[in-house]
């Protein structure tokens, strides 16, 4: 009979305490009657977890299992990041759109935890527990105006397809189980290389299935269709959560999966992610050229982001994947930057999402038009903004990994997307005001603003601290 | 004793039946259930690899699988519910509040 051990609970601190503060949270809600406390209370849960985090040991605990590295470090650093951004967008929009209750900040702390579950997962049963999380979380934030038939279609759509590309998920699992005896990243790697299976054609269908179910995760075409839908349709401050964190989360179990697992069948998957990433790009910023809604077309833009981050994935190398960790990192403060401006003009009766609505808005607020000039010259990539660093870092980590002409199609796609960006822009300081748009700005939605955009140019003007960083962080991958 | 081979293809052939259901069924609830065939073919693929190989984790996905798929069901019908407060239906070719 096997002695019982216990396992080092160390590594796994940082998520005990996120359970135990999620929980606080849900419980908080029934005793505060202010909702504020609430979100005050969730943005100190995260600087705890935050502080937790950064005593934690480097260490693989419950047999492998789950793994805390610099790897899994960073991406939970990008979760935090998103919870607190999101938190301080939330507070007015939610008594705007007149849904201002506690679980939300439950929800998000949930989801949030269920994505540093997946970004330390070293097996796929944790992978798919963090994914179902994270995932399920979500699904009821995009619902959660009730009353709005836009944000329950969000949520059908965003649901349907999430629990189909989730079953697509457990059949990887379950060849890849079948056919190697385990579920552990490293041992299915070895069991591969040892038996010699690179060319298995279960290995293949397994490599596919995994590769749909995240491109289902990360919105890549042609898995993309639900996400202009759940992005507009879902409450704007959960469109920026969700177009930041979840898809970080994919892209943290892209990576550990696709690199470890199947990292002897290299020239297999980037063989099925090259066409992918050109199709995202492509279909991304194609599409968006004919958005008239702002939420809209941030959404195909997210999309044709995840194109650009694939690059790095593609590469294969551990510079491709830190360019890929910086590139989040950036998407998170430029993305969540620019919801926040139009979360801004949400006021009492006034929707604020239409590209019309910015017309003049350089007269009546040039405070508010010249932010989301930073963030739509970032999206963009043109320097000195961060977007131009990080797209930088990325395009040349592909060269360096032999695909320049991969590089190539990528940059005329982000020329394109010029247009739909730069029209933004120009709507805002070269028309004339149609209707006086009031703005509702609060000393919270000012705090994240001022982080983000401080956030775009610093990181643009001195990128390598951030670089240098990501490259440690891979170091021990 | 049934060959491991006869519950693969059991389990295949559910699993195609829920894609074919899913992608071909106009009714959220139908649809909804084709995803629960899949989930269930999955199971049944992960329980006979489990026992052929003598091998516990198939078994132990196999009840997370279940749980999450009940918690899973929950929010659906919820879901469902809330958007059939406000609009009269379950069927997702009147879901047109956004195109394009």
């Amino acid at each position: 009979m096997p002695e019982f051990v216990m396992p080092d609970l160390a590594p796994v601190m940082p998520e005990i305490v996120m359970t135990i503060l999620a929980l606080v949270t849900l419980i908080a809600d029934i005793i505060f009657k202010r909702k504020e406390t609430l979100a005050i209370l969730s943005i100190a849960s995260v600087v705890l977890v935050f502080f937790v985090l950064f005593g934690t040991p480097f260490k693989t605990t419950f047999n492998g299992m789950f793994i805390a590295d610099g790897y899994s470090l960073f991406f939970k650093l990008i979760f935090l990041l998103n919870v607190v951004l999101t938190v301080l967008i939330s507070m007015r929009y939610l008594v705007i759109e007149r849904v201002n209750f506690g679980e939300y900040y439950s929800l998000i702390l949930f989801a949030t935890l269920g994505m540093m579950l997946m970004a330390s997962a070293g097996d796929l049963i944790v992978l798919y527990l963090g994914l179902e999380l994270m995932a399920l979380s979500t699904y009821i934030l995009a619902g959660f105006i009730t009353y709005d038939m836009k944000s329950n279609e969000a949520a059908m759509k965003y649901f349907l397809l999430g629990a189909f590309a989730s079953a697509f998920l457990l059949y990887g699992i379950s060849m890849i189980y079948g056919l190697t005896g385990t579920t552990d990243l490293n041992a299915i790697s070895e069991y591969i290389i040892l038996n010699g299976l690179t060319a298995n054609p279960v290995v293949m269908l397994s490599m596919i299935l995994f590769a749909v179910a995240f491109s289902f995760k990360i919105a890549a075409v042609p898995f993309h269709m639900w996400a202009p839908d759940a992005y507009e349709g879902a409450p704007t401050s959960v469109t920026a959560f969700m177009s930041v964190g979840p898809k970080a989360a994919g892209f943290a179990v892209l990576g550990r999966v696709f690199l470890i697992a199947f990292g002897s069948v290299r020239m297999d998957w980037s063989a099925v992610l090259i066409p992918i990433a050109i199709l995202t790009m492509g279909v991304g910023n194609i599409v968006a050229l004919s958005q008239t809604n702002i939420k809209r077309m941030l959404a195909y833009s997210s999309i044709a982001h995840a194109g650009y981050a694939l690059l790095g994935i593609i590469a294969g190398t551990g510079e491709g994947l830190a360019s890929v960790m910086n590139y989040l990192l950036i998407y998170a403060f430029m993305n969540i930057g620019a919801f926040a401006v139009i979360i801004m003009l949400r006021t009492e009766g006034f929707k604020g999402d239409t590209i019309t609505d910015y017309e003049g808005l350089a007269k009546s607020h040039p405070l508010a038009a010249a932010l989301m000039l930073v963030f739509m010259f970032s999206l963009t990539g043109i320097p000195p903004t961060a977007g131009f660093m990080g797209k930088l870092y990325i395009f040349m980590s592909a060269v360096y990994a032999g695909y320049t002409w991969l590089v190539v199609v990528a940059v005329i796609f982000s020329a394109i997307s010029a247009y739909f960006y730069l029209r933004i822009v120009m709507y805002m300081y070269m028309r004339e005001p149609k209707e006086s748009v009031s703005l509702a700005a609060t000393p919270a939605l000012g705090i994240a603003l001022a982080i983000t955009a401080a956030a775009v140019i610093i990181i643009g003007v001195l990128p390598s601290a951030v670089v240098s960083f990501a490259r440690a962080a891979v170091a021990g991958f | 004793m049934v060959p491991l081979n006869w519950y693969l293809m059991l389990s295949t052939v559910v699993f195609m039946i829920g894609v074919f259901g899913f992608l071909t069924r106009k009714n959220i609830i139908i649809m909804f259930i084709s995803v629960e065939l899949m989930l269930n073919a999955v199971n049944i693929s992960l329980v006979s690899f489990s026992h052929f190989l003598q091998d516990l984790r198939g078994h132990i996905l196999v009840f997370f699988i279940i749980t999450v798929a009940a918690a899973e069901a929950a929010i659906g019908l919820a879901l469902i519910i809330a958007l059939f407060r406000n609009k009269t239906t379950a069927h997702v070719d009147e879901m047109t509040e956004m195109k394009g």
